[in-house]
């Protein structure tokens, strides 16, 4: 009685370094993605580029100011030692000067990111809370008309270009119908009413109690926020019905049946908990396919945030502005994809468990 | 009507005599599966006019798609109408003739990318499979770190460097189409290395490359031409987006995105210049991924349901 059981202890006594070592293992993983990340960036602006010096110069500079810059620019070293400068630059939060802005990228782009980051989170609530329904709902009903309508929806979620919806919608809700605001982030009036705290319009202004405000911003982001949701939605929405189909084959919703549970309580309570731990990781995936389509509706939309700011600057062959946008687009994709594995590992019992007897 | 017959028959016979029976009676079966799902039939439609469409358009288009009519101001953006159903843009030209002569822009870029980064997938997934190990490994890892960007931004970065034009833009979308074609034929040739006869044909001192190139590529080829047609409408989409942000085809050439780009700043007022051609992208997108949806139903039994 005093003494646990052994097997307990074996449980107890492996599960830890299994865990360890996964975890490593998966960091390690992260780091070397990471460093590729880093060579492809740095493949593009020092091998692929046409002329990097030119983009600096311009091609009216005489010869002597372009081998100046050459030499400056550290191109007449070996590649190797270059790749090693870019390293230590970029880990230094140093991706140099916007030609556009004429300021540092870094710097560029911490102002820029607070308003892709509101964008796409409003983004992925309206995708999520539209989208897991719709696919519970077809999956209850696969086969049915109400199916083959969520297919369809899903579908040409899929197949519109979101910048062609983003005008369109433009044309009909803001020019014809006036429901909502143009392009842009808020009205000039409100611009500077509110202090920038969190940087994201929304929820600074219902910090500060200004609804008026608060009510302008949300008549801006809605559309875009919407589109983007859209192209997310249609993505949940199919990946939940698989998810669903599977679990309502099983044998436990099956003996729930049996023992009487009403069809309402095994459909969202018994199978939706089990589907919600792939559902999750679907979610925190499809967040990072949002970066994607906010690059062009924020181009329609004038949306002041990272993916407008990245096509500003390739407008203009601005590469270490387009380079720095991209490797932080890139880096934020690898860490959403790194916390919806971990969120797996963490939400589901059986994936915990197998962790720890290997 | 009974010779039509007895080759139904001879295709869906139960007991094949000759593999290429068998083979044949295969294909027809799926062939079967994809008409009855009404869905994929509209697709297949869309795509086989899309092809027509641009294969005969110089003669079905009623203007030239470069000039504008009557000069640059003889009839600017004029609303549709029955002689020009799409309506002009701002330098007069008809956006029908526009659009159709588009079509062949789209083609061509689907159809390069495929045949670009279907040959790469192929090499580098086939390889990491069968040599394993540290070449597994190396390959799987740059796979992943091309997978690790959202496609749409590596593709974006690529082309600003190339410079634009639309065979960068090929380029660029191809460098990033391949790596899911990587990790498939990677699968794929995991379980066929272990065969009996890749080990035959091994015993017998074929080289690798032989191997690969003649035994084991042949065999994951198809679920790799399955897997491009599914990608087809993200590619098309891809290149609409680089055309719309400028660097894609670049003008007066009548590409899709670029057209709606062009048509941006009249949207309020004159709202056909970008509607039409982006509806021309909707549709075939909507095309390809029809199709590609009845095919997976057919092909992968696991997603029927």
């Amino acid at each position: 009685m005093a003494l646990p059981s052994p097997t307990q202890t074996e449980g107890r006594a492996s599960a830890l370094p299994a865990f360890l070592w996964n975890a490593t293992k998966l960091l390690l993983t992260v780091a070397v993605t990471l460093l590729g990340l880093l060579l492809v960036t740095f493949l593009i602006s020092h091998v692929i580029s046409v002329d990097p010096v030119l983009a600096v110069v311009g091609d009216r500079a005489s010869k002597s100011t372009y081998d100046k810059m050459f030499i400056e620019m550290g191109l007449d070293r070996p590649l190797y030692e270059q790749f090693w400068i870019y390293v230590q630059k970029v880990l230094s939060l140093d991706f140099g000067k916007s030609f556009l802005t004429k300021k540092d990228v870094v710097d560029d782009i911490a102002r820029a990111f607070p308003a892709t980051l509101e964008l796409a989170t409003l983004a992925i609530i309206i995708g999520t809370v539209i989208g897991v329904p719709l696919g519970i709902v077809s999956a209850v009903k696969a086969g049915k008309p109400i199916d083959q309508f969520v297919r369809i929806i899903g579908l040409i979620g899929y197949s519109a270009p979101i910048f062609w919806l983003g005008l369109l919608g433009l044309l009909v809700f803001y020019a014809k119908l006036d429901w909502i605001s143009g392009p842009g982030r808020i009205d000039i009036a409100y611009e500077y009413s509110i202090t920038p705290a969190t940087g994201m319009l929304l929820v600074d202004s219902a910090m500060q109690g200004q609804w008026e405000a608060f009510r302008n911003a949300f008549s801006h982001i809605i559309l875009p926020a919407s589109l983007l949701g859209y192209n997310a939605m249609a993505y949940i929405s199919r990946m939940t019905r698989s998810f669903m189909l599977t679990e309502l084959a099983q044998e436990y919703v099956i003996t729930a049946r049996v023992k009487g549970v009403p069809e309402w309580r095994i459909i969202w309570v018994h199978a939706l908990r089990n589907a919600a731990v792939p559902l999750v990781t679907v979610i925190a995936f499809s967040y990072g396919g949002l970066l994607e389509g906010s690059v062009l509706t924020e181009t329609v939309f004038a949306w002041p945030g990272l993916g407008l700011y990245l096509t500003n600057s390739l407008q203009v062959a601005d590469m270490n502005a387009v380079l720095g946008g991209t490797l932080v687009i890139g880096t934020i994709f690898v860490g959403l994809n790194l916390l919806s594995d971990l969120l797996y590992n963490v939400l589901d019992p059986r994936v915990r468990r197998r962790g720890g007897k290997s | 009507m009974s010779g039509l017959q007895t080759r139904r028959e001879w295709l869906l016979s139960d007991s094949p005599v000759s593999r290429g029976q068998a083979r044949w009676g295969q294909s027809y079966r799926i062939w079967l599966a994809l008409t009855a799902n009404r869905l994929a039939m509209v697709g297949l439609w869309i795509v086989i006019i899309l092809a027509l469409l641009a294969i005969f358009a110089p003669l079905i288009a009623p203007y030239d798609p470069l000039e504008g009519i009557g000069g640059l101001r003889g009839a600017r953006l004029e609303p549709p109408s029955w002689s020009h159903p799409f309506g002009t843009d701002d330098l007069s030209r008809d956006i029908l003739s526009r659009v159709l002569h588009g079509s062949r822009l789209t083609l061509l870029v689907v159809l390069l990318v495929a045949v670009i980064a279907t040959p790469i997938g192929l090499a580098i997934g086939t390889a990491a499979g069968y040599f394993g190990g540290w070449v597994d490994v190396v390959l799987m890892r740059i796979t992943d770190i091309f997978m690790a960007f959202p496609r749409l931004i590596l593709a974006l970065a690529f082309a600003s460097a190339l410079g634009p034009g639309i065979e960068n833009a090929i380029i660029a979308i191809a460098i990033t189409a391949w790596p899911p074609y990587a990790r498939l034929a990677r699968a794929e040739t995991l379980t066929i290395r272990e065969t009996d006869y890749i080990n035959a044909a091994r015993l017998q001192g074929a080289s690798s490359l032989r191997i690969l190139w003649g035994h084991v590529t042949p065999l994951c080829l198809s679920s790799a031409i399955v897997r491009v047609t599914l990608d087809m409408a993200g590619i098309i989409l891809i290149a609409a987006g680089l055309g719309f942000l400028g660097l894609g085809a670049q003008p007066p050439q009548p590409e899709w995105g670029a057209m709606i780009a062009g048509g941006r700043r009249f949207i309020i007022d004159q709202w056909w210049v970008a509607t039409m051609p982006g509806l021309a992208i909707f549709i075939v997108a909507l095309g390809f991924n029809l199709l590609g949806d009845g095919l997976r139903d057919v092909l992968d039994p696991k997603a029927r349901k």
